[in-house]
């Protein structure tokens, strides 16, 4: 294990956050479950991790889910930002993954075309 | 599945359903027994003795959205298809292990895969849990303990975006330094 990277890790992270102490975080959910996973989650998650880590974007948190029931759709991606309504991108690929959150994680600006269900009003 | 690395990202979140909180990941390459072991071991809840003989029974699942649980009976499958087998052991209240055998060099046997990547994904996204990870090729050995990570990266969490990569690398790097297999080498293909 190479801890001198870790510790680089560590410092720039610790700038950031100290940037962003009391920003409110948005949450980003991949389903993982067996389908999911054979649809291509893993590296849709991969790519979201890595593109928030180009962005410095410390203050999303990305979790992981079990299957929704939407197996056909899946990989399901769901974007929950602080006082919006959640809105669920399907068969998200790593190509899709790295617009969502430029444009909707990091941007605020929904993506239509890849919406597979949007929260109601 | 087209990886062994997605099976295993698979048959961890069964162990993170059953509320594990340490999770260890061993493989091993046994090159003179042409034999690959993966198993993977939980303090997870555990599965009833009662539901036990049938975990690999696709009808059978703990969950509720749909009444198919493909997990272990894919794992089963793709053992069974290289000479290989399945086990499950289980004690409620104490966790879960499971063990699959595959004929390393068996010309069914799904490439390895990206295991750097399916740690990095199940490390990120679940930075409570310890995970243990040992890769053995005869007398070589790589590990990665989240724990140690854990510790040289506080305050910063094992979620932050920037984890997944150290780790995918960190085994990448491991992996290829002990000659860890990829694809199967066969010998004779037939045409």
């Amino acid at each position: 294990m190479k801890v001198e990277e870790l510790r680089k890790i560590r410092e720039k992270v610790q700038k950031e956050m100290d940037l962003r102490a009391g920003e409110k975080a948005t949450k980003v959910v991949v389903g993982m479950g067996t389908c999911g996973i054979a649809a291509g989650a893993r590296p849709v998650m991969a790519a979201i991790n890595d593109e928030l880590a180009q962005k410095n974007a410390n203050n999303v948190t990305v979790v992981q889910s079990g299957c929704a029931g939407f197996c056909e759709q899946e990989p399901l991606v769901d974007i929950l930002r602080p006082g919006e309504k959640k809105v669920t991108y399907g068969k998200v690929n790593p190509e899709k993954a790295r617009r969502i959150v430029a444009e909707h994680v990091l941007g605020g600006r929904v993506l239509k075309e890849y919406v597979f269900a949007q929260e109601k009003e | 599945m087209q990886e062994l690395a997605l099976h295993i990202l698979d048959i961890v979140q069964n162990s993170l359903a059953a509320g594990a909180t340490r999770v260890e990941i061993r493989i091993q390459e046994n090159l003179k027994q042409d034999l690959l072991v993966i198993e993977v071991q939980d303090n997870g809840k555990g599965i009833p003795p009662m539901i036990l003989p049938q975990v690999t029974d696709p009808f059978l699942t703990s969950r509720t959205t749909r009444p198919v649980g493909l997990g272990l009976s894919l794992l089963k499958a793709a053992a069974e298809r290289c000479r290989g087998s399945l086990e499950v052991h289980s004690t409620e209240g104490r966790g879960t292990t499971v063990i699959a055998r595959f004929q390393l060099n068996h010309f069914d046997r799904a490439p390895m895969g990206d295991m750097g990547e399916t740690m990095g994904v199940l490390v990120t996204s679940n930075p409570g849990v310890d995970f243990y990870y040992e890769h053995r090729v005869d007398g070589g050995k790589y590990t990665l303990a989240t724990k140690e990570i854990r510790k040289v990266l506080a305050p910063v969490g094992l979620d932050d975006p920037a984890v997944l990569q150290f780790v995918r690398q960190d085994i990448q790097g491991g992996l290829k330094k002990i000659g860890a297999a990829t694809f199967p080498k066969i010998k004779e293909v037939l045409r």
